[in-house]
């Protein structure tokens, strides 16, 4: 009886190995991956693209590391990724020396936008805001705490005192806005550090004395997203996708993807798929601006290098 | 079936003792394994986080002493975990104030007061408060008991610190009243009939009698209550505010150590200085749980022998 039993399992047990090892041993048909490296606020959505790329063309393998801008352009210039994801301009004497390493000129691809918003509860009568009186309110020696302050009164709260929310501290959200709005200065400690571009969007939605930065397209119905001017004076804009796209809006990047001279076909076929609408129809699921169809360059700009 | 398998042919009977002396050896090695995995996690978190005690950026006194948390600051890095240990024990206390007596009255109320099908339903929903997993009591904090918060207390925003130490004293509830009551119930009868003889009312009897005589047992409660505040992690991140901050009021939001490191240590590079600085506050955060559990065993030791 036991024998009987060990044997019908015995065999059961072998072809199922002998399945597993021949399912391993497949491994990946065509050329070599196409590796992509850089920037942590894109690498989600590089990673997003890489997994629709890889139902879209199988055969194809990408493959998506972050490590932050300036790690995905050294990684270019040395020669170990196909592709550098960054969400600031190549400095000029990165393009050189990636020009002396490798003898090609950087090729740069514009796939997308990000801007943050500036979020508030929708009783807040506040309607536009400068990078001077954000300065006050987020940097550690600010010294806006209180909406009178600013000379708003809350309709229908007990409260004064400002909540601040933002992203946590690693996050590349946290990290844009501290550079482009704070200068480079620390947050006030006290800031209410969320982990998510909903969860602040969410919240101040329920805050009425909230104010906080998120990306554009969080947006939900019990917030008002604040129009923003870069100096007291000049005109404040609404964050919408012209104002992003053409630059109009201050708290504003542009997404890009460098590449080195001509790439392989693997590679610019990948990203003429990025910027088809295919491949830009997971740029706002990211919480990114997409490119509108005529801005969309699928060759790249190739970079002039001087020397 | 062939007669021969009936009997226990010399190959079966060199299996049955093959296999008892498997199952022997795999008990043991289940037994052994708990005391070296406890010391190779010990080993592993101290191993991740002593280099950073001998780095430049890093002073032990700032770490202890200051409140100011800027792992990733563009002007100069600090790492003050004074706010954090003040979030772990502002929060840590208050649930205890709400808890312990609570907690008391349940168990009290279920071991004398109580009996038949009352006590044995509200025995099943007190132990199922137990099942609900972490991420849902903070999914509780961070949607109903901020709204019910912010409506009830004049406070700003609903996440802080009263809405984090209600979700834990509810999450520890069940472990103080479960130990109490087991402690109650352990005071022998012959107490009870000797209290009851010289007319002692039911509340004198408890109140003089039972819980003298199980204070260990009750004390091992709430320090095992105490222990499971400190440690939890995902409520307390998603309803405290994550905001670093020594707070003054119990409506301050706050940051707990536990919930730090749930929100750093995943965008921390790997052996970089915060990556080790988080290691650091998980060495003092095993500091604090192994303080309280040692507290706990001996107090519980000091209980049987006097008895």
């Amino acid at each position: 009886m036991l024998r009987d039993s060990t044997e019908r399992y015995g065999w059961g047990a072998w072809a199922l190995l002998w399945i597993l090892l021949l399912g391993c041993s497949r491994g990946p048909v065509g050329g070599p991956p196409i590796l992509g490296k850089g920037s942590d606020t894109m690498v989600n959505l590089a990673q997003a693209w890489a997994e629709a790329y890889a139902t879209a063309r199988p055969g194809v393998q990408v493959e998506v590391s972050g490590g932050g801008s300036g790690v995905g352009i050294a990684a270019l210039i040395r020669g170990s990724a196909d592709l550098a994801n960054s969400s600031r301009d190549l400095k000029p004497a990165e393009a050189e020396s990636a020009h002396t390493a490798t003898g090609k000129a950087p090729r740069e691809y514009i796939v997308g936008y990000d801007a943050l918003a500036i979020y508030v509860h929708r009783d807040n009568p506040l309607d536009a805001i400068t990078f001077e009186q954000l300065r006050e309110l987020f940097a550690v020696d600010g010294r806006v705490t209180r909406w009178s302050q600013l000379g708003v009164r809350i309709p229908g709260s007990r409260h004064d005192e400002i909540v601040r929310v933002g992203r946590q501290s690693s996050g590349g959200t946290f990290e844009f806005l501290r550079h482009r709005v704070l200068n480079d200065r620390d947050f006030r400690l006290g800031t209410l550090e969320l982990n998510g571009s909903k969860e602040v969007v969410e919240l101040i939605a329920n805050t009425p004395t909230a104010i906080g930065y998120s990306g554009m397209g969080f947006a939900v119905p019990g917030v008002k997203l604040l129009r923003v001017a870069e100096r007291a004076g000049e005109e404040a804009v609404a964050p919408t996708s012209e104002a992003t796209v053409s630059g109009r809006y201050p708290i504003s990047r542009s997404l890009l993807v460098y590449a080195l001279g001509e790439p392989r076909p693997e590679v610019r076929e990948y990203l003429a798929w990025i910027l088809s609408d295919a491949g830009q129809a997971w740029v706002p699921a990211s919480g990114f601006v997409p490119v509108p169809p005529q801005r969309r360059e699928p060759a790249g700009r190739l970079m002039e290098v001087q020397r | 079936m062939k007669p021969s398998s009936l009997l226990p042919s010399r190959w079966t009977a060199w299996r049955i003792r093959w296999t008892e002396s498997v199952i022997e050896a795999w008990i043991r090695i289940s037994g052994f394994s708990a005391v070296f995995l406890v010391l190779a996690i010990l080993f592993f978190i101290f191993r991740e986080a002593f280099p950073v005690l001998g780095r430049p950026g890093f002073s032990l006194s700032e770490f202890l002493g200051s409140v100011e948390w800027y792992p990733t600051s563009a002007q100069r890095v600090r790492y003050g975990a004074l706010g954090l240990l003040a979030g772990t024990a502002s929060v840590t206390a208050v649930s205890l104030l709400i808890s312990v007596p609570a907690g008391l009255g349940a168990a009290i109320f279920l071991s004398e007061f109580c009996t038949g099908r009352t006590r044995e339903t509200l025995k099943v929903v007190i132990e199922l408060l137990a099942a609900i997993p972490s991420v849902v009591w903070g999914f509780i904090g961070l949607t109903v008991m901020s709204q019910v918060l912010r409506w009830a207390t004049p406070a700003a925003v609903g996440v802080n610190l009263l809405n984090g130490a209600l979700i834990l004293a509810l999450m520890s509830l069940p472990v103080i009243v479960s130990l109490t009551e087991d402690a109650l119930r352990s005071v022998p009868d012959a107490h009870r009939e000797a209290a009851e003889a010289m007319g002692a009312t039911r509340w004198q009897l408890t109140w003089r009698v039972l819980l003298p005589g199980a204070r260990h047992g009750i004390l091992a409660a709430v320090l095992l209550g105490t222990g499971r505040a400190v440690g939890e992690t995902m409520a307390v991140l998603m309803a405290t505010g994550n905001a670093v901050n020594l707070p003054t009021s119990v409506l301050d939001p706050v940051r707990t150590l536990t919930a730090n490191i749930a929100a750093e240590l995943g965008e921390a590079p790997a052996g970089s200085d915060h990556y080790r600085v988080l290691f650091l506050t998980g060495v003092l955060l095993f500091g604090i749980t192994l303080v309280i559990n040692l507290l706990t065993e001996w107090l519980v030791r000091g209980g049987r022998k006097r008895r």
